[in-house]
């Protein structure tokens, strides 16, 4: 009854090309926008912006990242936790190399430069394919890894090898370290990942977005109509790695404010994949939800648990938490094996002939 | 493999053990890397063989569930944990509640019992309504499965270190030739060959055996003449959780069965990719030829450039080979068609 | 900006109308940061269940410290650094006494946090440790010792074990490679070129159960006079086995006091007897403060008490670690007021004046247990004491004296450290007079 696009017409191929054709969508994301930048900030106290909504944004650039890679080019990666060491560590030694720098280009070049570790490891591509392809990036995360860890220069020879994220202003907030307030992160955080979640939904709608999910359905057959496996494979390495760098960078200097290279290790890598494959293979709105759904279960869980009975030991609530969370994920896999992302759209579908059967 | 084929591995082995030995002496020479040593090499050439087939033992349970089901199970490592812990959760739990000394025999009895259990759930709760979905979203579901294994297998036994005693020598070693190995990891090791040709056996003579081979190759004929899906899966997962059982004991009983014991799952990964994820003597050779170059690489060149390299190495190494077989070494030939 | 004071000053003078009315029962709040699941639970559990076992033990026999009972809240954080930063999101409240997070990870990625908060951060042997230097880090306290000085303390057990010299030596160090295991790198680099040894060492990746090539190296390579260990968790039990499986000789194979407890050793057994660590405390149970535990909080039941881990070196650190935070908090009291509850910024004038002496330490049931400290406004870290300690097979016990280690290097070293840090984040240290 609500959500009808009977009415709507396009008169322009602009109008009919554009992200959100039916006007309730529209609405509803500029609603969400709006409540995230003008009510979040006011309603939302320290410790659900530090806790919740800082890391899911920061997830959601990641998950963005391999999405690209994974859900439209369909090459299954693990090297997601090395290449945000690379975002983390590039910054870094940027920052703290050249301070006068703006904090903003800063993090653009981590990502470049991301993006160029991502294309070397993304070379076996070429001819690895499936779960084969993804162990061998797991080569890459334990190589980017240890390679933090191990040399010195990294870390401008911090004697813990831990990094410290050095405060940076932009327009005269500080945005970056533990200087900055939550709400000044939250809202840095919200307009980055807005913007480049805009470029990404433009991407995968382009020519070489297309290119990527014709590799990802039959790289043979694509290869076939013309489309070069070698670049489209290698492009959507390099810009998965850059998104996935800048979400690093991030992490390292708005979410934690210090950070060591085993922060980034496997499990990182997983809880990204987790986040992708949960949310929705191939969609903008999964990655979101997947990190949504990832960041906030456990801790509702622990949460909730601890709410519902104090007395009960934490060791058992981390347990069920534990048990509960993969009892989840299966679950949600039998149920929409597609994803938050596709349930979203049943529900959609469901929406339009509300409350009539038909 | 033709026993002629074996033949040839092995002579190729030796040699080629004695050609890397001469490339580090070489670079030895040259000043690349600290020092070389014959005795040394053939020392942690053992030690990373014996290691290797440690490995292999985790890696066993993730070919055989990927050959049955095209399942990467990503749950395997957990599988190991949970078996170690009941098995001594038993026997503690015996000692404590009832009072009798259990054997460990018959607790290994009833946690092959436990296994099978676990098995038929797994088929039953996640595999079966599951059927016909893409690969990757199989793999999520085990990842839901080794969460859930994790949690439980804690809530019921408890996260505290448990030791492992099926009285075998810790510290005892041998030195044939001057060359010391460890009598622990020998006997793993003997365990290991044996268990794998056991399962050769099995799957290769018997009536099981040959159904499962029929599912791995195609699961609709295979249905279609009358093989039924269901009992063979369900049999492969336990097989799995005994083999993970075995795993379990032999790395539990080193360290202590504790939760890191899931995270070996990790050490098994190349050694797949490597000797490619549908066959079991590629898991033996691929645990070999991985304990083998992460041990001598670690000790030779690690040395030289920081140490801590062994992760990355063996997934490095994978990798090469990889470039020139992406199917592993062992895999079956990837036929594409359009 | 005007709403907000207002509310500010409402809320100041409810506060100080609430603390105004007499005979109101107060409690102190102490947040627990506890791993009792993942990987390095055997560890964890211990500790957790020393510190709620002292604190029930001073509710239960002084009812509270001065009348002011403790009560706490716990978070499991699996010793994973973003859980803990959620963790102390979570527990946080300017009334929190303390927090300990009981992992050198979760430490860096709180030492700016609770320093905004004003909260203390007691570091007890593991984080940061130039953190021990007052001026710049006012919040954090090292107390009884550091990485530094345990690094230290082994190098004069060593040489007083090889008679007073240890030229030409050969000394290895085994390490789990992380920002923990890193930290004494360092101290013993400059100390092999003091001493005259040859220092070597030998990264371990996380979670330590590979370590093959390692002991490899150690023991039929290198052979050093000494190994030294920083580990945690399962690499602890597996450097043992490993040890002993190349036939390392057990009592040259020291392991600082994060590896000396008994998960460490037995799943060992017999083969790890001879194995020695740095010890902050007595191991065992006969101590005046673990009877009264006994009497107080288990009614005398040994058995359910053993069946918490009591008298398990790992427990024995929960209680002592705890006593000081409850130390901290009556030293506190004395400054700002018996009797009631305390601003974690009011705590840590606590700690900055905490000073254990012998005859304190000897009423808290403490006598021997371990030595005196005093925490001043420059040195956080106390001047305690450690010693060394051995697994016979079937329980550690105490086979060195206390050694102190050589300050005067070590404070320089901090305060270097400390100024480039704050260099590095724009501090200006505070003056100590």
């Amino acid at each position: 009854m609500f959500y009808r696009e009977t009415g709507q017409f396009k008169t322009s191929y602009a109008a009919d090309q554009s992200i959100f054709p039916i006007l309730q969508d529209k609405i509803g994301v500029l609603l969400i926008l709006a409540i995230a930048i003008c009510v979040v900030p006011f309603v939302a106290d320290n410790y659900l912006l530090e806790t919740i909504f800082v890391p899911v944004l920061v997830f959601s650039m990641a998950a963005i990242g391999l999405n690209i890679l994974t859900g439209y080019c369909g090459q299954l990666s693990l090297g997601t936790g090395g290449f945000m060491a690379c975002g983390a560590f590039f910054s870094y030694k940027l920052a703290t190399a050249f301070p006068e720098l703006n904090i903003v280009l800063v993090f653009l070049l981590a990502g470049a430069g991301t993006a160029v570790v991502g294309v070397l490891f993304g070379l076996p591509s070429l001819r690895i394919k499936g779960f084969y392809l993804a162990v061998a990036t797991l080569a890459a995360q334990f190589f980017l890894v240890w390679m933090f860890n191990k040399f010195g220069w990294w870390t401008n020879y911090s004697a813990s090898g831990v990094i410290s994220a050095p405060p940076r202003e932009i327009f005269g907030i500080v945005v970056t370290g533990s200087g900055a307030t939550p709400v000044v992160k939250y809202l840095f955080l919200l307009f980055a990942v807005a913007l480049l979640a805009l470029v990404a939904k433009n991407l995968v709608r382009s020519r070489i977005g297309r290119s990527w999910m014709a590799i990802r359905d039959m790289d043979i057959a694509a290869e076939i109509i013309g489309i070069r496996p070698l670049v489209a494979k290698l492009s959507a390495f390099a810009i998965s790695s850059f998104y996935i760098g800048v979400a690093g960078a991030l992490w390292a200097f708005v979410y934690t404010g210090s950070v060591e290279a085993l922060a980034f290790e496997i499990n990182r890598s997983f809880q990204v994949l987790f986040m992708i494959i949960l949310g929705g293979l191939g969609s903008i709105l999964g990655s979101f939800l997947g990190a949504i759904f990832i960041v906030l279960l456990p801790i509702a869980l622990n949460v909730g648990m601890l709410a519902i009975d104090s007395t009960i030991s934490v060791a058992l609530v981390s347990h069920i938490e534990f048990m509960v969370f993969g009892a989840l994920i299966i679950f949600f896999l039998i149920v929409e094996p597609h994803g938050l992302a596709r349930l979203w759209q049943i529900g959609k579908e469901k929406l339009r002939l509300w409350p009539f059967p038909y | 493999m033709k026993p002629l084929h074996v033949v040839y591995w092995v002579v190729g082995a030796v040699v080629a053990i004695f050609a890397i030995g001469a490339f580090h002496l070489a670079l030895a020479e040259i000043g690349w890397i600290p020092f070389f040593d014959w005795t040394f090499y053939f020392e942690v050439a053992a030690a990373g063989l014996l290691q290797g087939v440690m490995y292999s033992l985790v890696a066993l349970g993730f070919v055989l569930i990927f050959k049955a089901s095209g399942i990467f199970n990503f749950a395997q490592g957990s599988l190991v944990l949970f078996a170690a812990l009941t098995m001594v959760g038993l026997m503690e739990f015996a000692e404590r509640e009832l009072g009798i000394e259990l054997h460990w025999t018959i607790s290994f009895l009833l946690t092959v019992g436990v296994m099978i259990a676990v098995a038929i759930a797994i088929e039953r709760l996640v595999l079966r309504p599951l059927v016909n979905q893409p690969q990757i979203i199989l793999f999520m579901a085990t990842i839901g499965i080794f969460y859930f294994m994790d949690g439980f297998g804690q809530t019921l036994w408890g996260s505290d270190v448990k030791v492992l005693d099926v009285g075998m020598p810790i510290a005892a070693a041998v030195e044939p030739l001057g060359v010391r190995m460890n009598v622990y990891d020998l006997i793993a090791a003997g365990v290991g060959a044996v268990l794998v040709a056991v399962l050769a056996v099995f799957f290769q003579y018997t009536r099981i055996g040959r159904a499962l081979r029929a599912v791995a190759d195609d699961h609709q004929a295979a249905l279609s003449v009358g093989i039924p899906l269901k009992t063979i899966w369900t049999i492969v997962w336990s097989v799995a959780g005994v083999v993970a059982l075995v795993a379990g004991i032999m790395w539990g009983g080193k360290a202590g069965v504790q939760f890191s014991l899931a995270l070996i799952a990790f050490k098994a990964l190349p050694v797949l990719i490597l000797g490619g994820f549908t066959s079991i003597p590629g898991a033996i050779v691929g645990g070999l030829i991985i304990g083998y170059g992460e041990q001598v690489a670690e000790n030779f060149v690690g040395l030289a450039i920081g140490g801590a390299i062994q992760d990355w190495f063996a997934y490095m190494l994978a990798l090469v080979f990889l470039l020139f077989r992406p199917q592993g070494l062992f895999g079956e030939r990837i036929i594409e068609r359009v | 900006m005007r709403f907000k004071s207002l509310c500010l000053a409402a809320a100041g003078a409810a506060v100080l109308a609430a603390t105004a009315i007499p005979a109101q029962a107060a409690e102190q709040y102490t947040p627990l940061l506890v791993y009792k699941s993942g990987p390095y639970a055997p560890n964890g559990i211990p500790i957790a269940h020393g510190w709620e076992d002292y604190l029930k033990l001073i509710n239960a026999r002084d009812g509270g410290v001065n009348g002011v009972k403790l009560v706490y809240d716990e978070c499991d954080t699996g010793y994973n650094n973003d859980r803990g930063v959620e963790c102390y999101e979570r527990l946080k409240k300017p009334t929190a006494a303390t927090f300990q997070p009981l992992s050198t990870g979760i430490t860096y990625a709180l030492i700016d946090r609770a320093t905004a908060d004003k909260i203390p951060l007691f570091t007890s042997g593991y984080g940061r440790t130039s953190a021990s230097y007052g001026p710049v880090f006012p919040y954090v306290f090292t107390a009884p010792l550091t990485y530094w000085s345990g690094a230290d303390i082994m190098v004069q057990y060593a040489k007083e074990q090889e008679g007073g010299s240890l030229e030409g030596k050969k000394i290895a160090l085994v390490y789990h490679d992380s920002a923990y295991g890193k930290e004494p790198i360092a101290t013993l680099e400059r100390l092999a070129e003091e001493e005259g040894f040859e220092f070597h060492t030998y990264p371990v990746a996380h979670p330590g159960l590979e370590q093959k090539s390692t002991w490899l190296q150690i023991g039929r390579q290198l052979r050093p006079d000494w190994t030294f260990m920083w580990g945690w968790g399962v690499m602890n039990s597996t450097a043992v086995k490993e040890a002993a499986a190349v036939g390392y000789p057990m009592d040259k194979f020291i392991g600082i006091w994060w590896s000396g407890a008994e998960p460490d050793v037995e799943p060992a057994g017999a083969a790890a007897k001879g194995y020695k660590a740095l010890a902050l405390h007595l191991p065992g149970s006969d101590v005046p403060l673990l009877q009264d535990v006994l009497e107080h909080v288990y009614n005398g039941d040994e058995e359910a008490a053993r069946e918490n881990d009591w008298g398990d070196v790992l427990y024995n650190r929960g209680l002592l670690l705890m006593a000081m935070e409850v130390e901290a908090i009556r030293t506190a009291q004395a400054i700002h007021g018996e009797g009631k509850e305390l601003t974690g910024e009011q705590i840590r004038d606590g700690w900055e004046a905490l000073d254990l002496t012998s005859e304190k330490l000897a009423e808290l049931g403490l006598a021997d247990f371990t030595k005196p400290v005093k925490i001043t406004c420059e040195d956080h870290e106390g001047g305690g004491q450690a010693f060394v300690q051995q697994w016979d097979g079937e329980q550690w016990s105490k086979v060195s004296d206390w050694y102190s280690p050589n300050r005067e290097a070590l404070r320089a070293a901090y305060k270097e450290d400390a100024l480039a840090y704050a260099k590095e984040k724009g501090i200006t240290p505070r003056e100590c007079n």
